[in-house]
């Protein structure tokens, strides 16, 4: 329904071809370029950097988490801090990043991790802080400690709030890529559309709009729902 | 002096003069366990029954080494208590299986963590569930079990470690009845096929008596022993009606006086608790506040 109005309403429509391509037209750009590996290596490029970027989140969460969870002198300060670094933007941080470490890939991967960092952090903590007490007197009383306890019990009990904290995480990461990669160049498929844009080639635009939307929806459908719900699975819905 | 230290030696669970104390919100100190002292043979089952509040379960946590005593030692096996071990495992009230291991990870757990060989950790857990009556459950997850079962699996996971003790945290309190009556059963074949002295700590006065050879009965704020009470002995048989019943009478009229102190504390100085005619359910349970 969509794609005839769109198709109809392009034809008709006095914008010329490239502000206003139509339905066609668009999935002729997409075949090509995915044939033709202009779009193929951008995606390339795009998800590695947010591998890394996500990985390191990820790794830097946990960390954080696991010292603001522990450590209650940490919790006072840390913890405040992180809230608040939360709540800005990650394409904020992106001046910053370029006087630091120069308009290249590195700011690019610097904004992606930050983005997902501080949301991760949080989601951490409050997972760990979340485990309930019978678990962990359990542990305890099979003479569980250090590492042990914490790889377990305290990880695994978690899991559930874990795994919401990566999905937003991701969220935020990949809309942080798109911006960077989108300012900041370096190939990927936010530079795609820049150079969509400066190409007047808005059936290259709307194709890179179409592949993003696509993996978002994919990792977020796929990966994510499904691990959610083998976590479900096998703790039973109303387990906690 | 020199006798007792030696009497103590004999004894396998020797609490000796603990006291502890709770700060509540008003900052005020609230002691909870005064001056308790009690020894436990080997091989003995043990209970606690007293009013909620008592102290019972802060007493058990104490033996289990998951808090500290203010005062006091407390000695299982001659060893003295410092921190929670392996060899005084819990089964508290809920099951606390982890959801995210199966019955048979559930139940190797701690001998995994004795880094005992997996061949072999599985081969005896095998055995206990065998032994509780769980061998076509090894590869469920607790979600899919009953609470009969996961309670199973629990002792299954405490008695796999071998235990010098096993403390039991009210651990059939959330169950139906015919479950409890079930897992009663089941628990009195397993301590008399293992031996293994059990710490029981309960509200249900029937449920002591059926259960244990000794039945400690504690007074309530500060939680203190306030009788010692033998169990007739039933290890040869069935023990008649009569004779549990007569227990558990003079248990309750022992605990009357505590329970109507609560009720004062709680409702007011004008409740008054007619003695021999409060309402009892066929469990022997008089309701959450004993």
């Amino acid at each position: 329904m969509i794609a005839a109005i769109w198709e109809v309403t392009s034809r008709f429509s006095s914008l010329p071809d490239f502000m206003f391509p139509s339905l066609t037209q668009v999935f002729q750009t997409l075949f090509n370029g995915l044939m033709s590996g202009q779009i193929t290596e951008a995606i390339g490029k795009s998800l590695g950097r947010i591998l890394i970027g996500f990985t390191i989140a990820i790794i830097v969460g946990l960390i954080l988490g696991y010292f603001i969870w522990r450590f209650k002198l940490v919790e006072d300060t840390l913890g405040f801090v992180v809230t608040a670094l939360q709540s800005i933007p990650s394409i904020v941080w992106f001046p910053l990043a370029i006087i630091w470490f120069g308009l290249n890939d590195f700011s690019i991967l610097f904004i992606v991790t930050i983005g997902a960092t501080w949301t991760m952090t949080v989601n951490a903590t409050s997972g760990f802080r979340n485990v309930p007490q019978l678990y962990q007197r359990v542990a305890k009383t099979y003479g569980s400690t250090g590492f042990h306890f914490l790889r377990t019990v305290i990880l695994p009990a978690s899991v559930p709030q874990i795994i919401s904290g990566l999905r937003i995480a991701w969220a935020f990461s990949w809309r942080a890529l798109m911006a960077g990669e989108l300012l900041g160049g370096g190939g990927g498929l936010g530079q795609l559309l820049e150079m969509g844009r400066s190409l007047g080639q808005m059936d290259l635009v709307i194709s890179v709009m179409i592949i993003i939307a696509i993996i978002g929806t994919i990792v977020d459908n796929v990966v994510f729902s499904r691990l959610e719900r083998n976590v479900q699975l096998k703790w039973g819905v109303n387990q906690r | 002096m020199m006798f007792s230290k030696k009497w103590g030696d004999f004894m396998y669970l020797t609490i000796d003069g603990i006291e502890k104390s709770f700060s509540n919100e008003k900052k005020e100190n609230i002691k909870v366990l005064d001056e308790i002292n009690i020894e436990v043979e080997k091989g003995s089952f043990v209970s606690i029954v007293g009013p909620s509040g008592c102290g019972k379960s802060t007493l058990l946590y104490l033996i289990a080494g998951l808090d500290k005593a203010d005062k006091g030692e407390i000695r299982v096996a001659g060893k003295k208590v410092m921190k929670p071990g392996p060899e005084r495992v819990v089964v508290f009230q809920e099951a606390g299986l982890f959801p995210w291991l199966t019955v048979l990870e559930n139940v190797t757990y701690g001998l995994k963590l004795k880094k005992m060989p997996k061949k072999e950790a599985e081969s005896k857990a095998l055995d206990i569930l065998k032994m509780v009556h769980l061998s076509r459950y090894v590869d469920s997850y607790p979600h899919q079990l009953s609470g009969g079962m996961k309670q199973r699996v629990a002792i299954a996971r405490a008695l796999v470690m071998e235990p010098d003790i096993l403390l039991m945290d009210e651990p059939f309190s959330a169950l139906d009845e015919q479950t409890r009556m079930v897992l009663h059963k089941e628990l009195l074949e397993i301590w008399r096929k293992t031996k293994v002295t059990i710490f029981f700590v309960t509200h249900n006065i029937r449920e002591a008596v059926q259960l244990s050879e000794k039945i400690i009965v504690f007074a309530t704020r500060p939680g203190k022993i306030k009788e010692t009470i033998y169990v007739p002995s039933m290890k040869d048989g069935v023990m008649p009606d009569s004779v549990t019943l007569h227990t558990e009478q003079r248990v309750l009229s022992i605990l009357q006086e505590e329970i109507e102190k609560v009720l004062k504390e709680e409702m007011g100085n004008d409740y008054s608790f007619k003695t021999n005619h409060i309402h009892r359910d066929d469990s022997g349970d008089m309701g959450s506040h004993i």
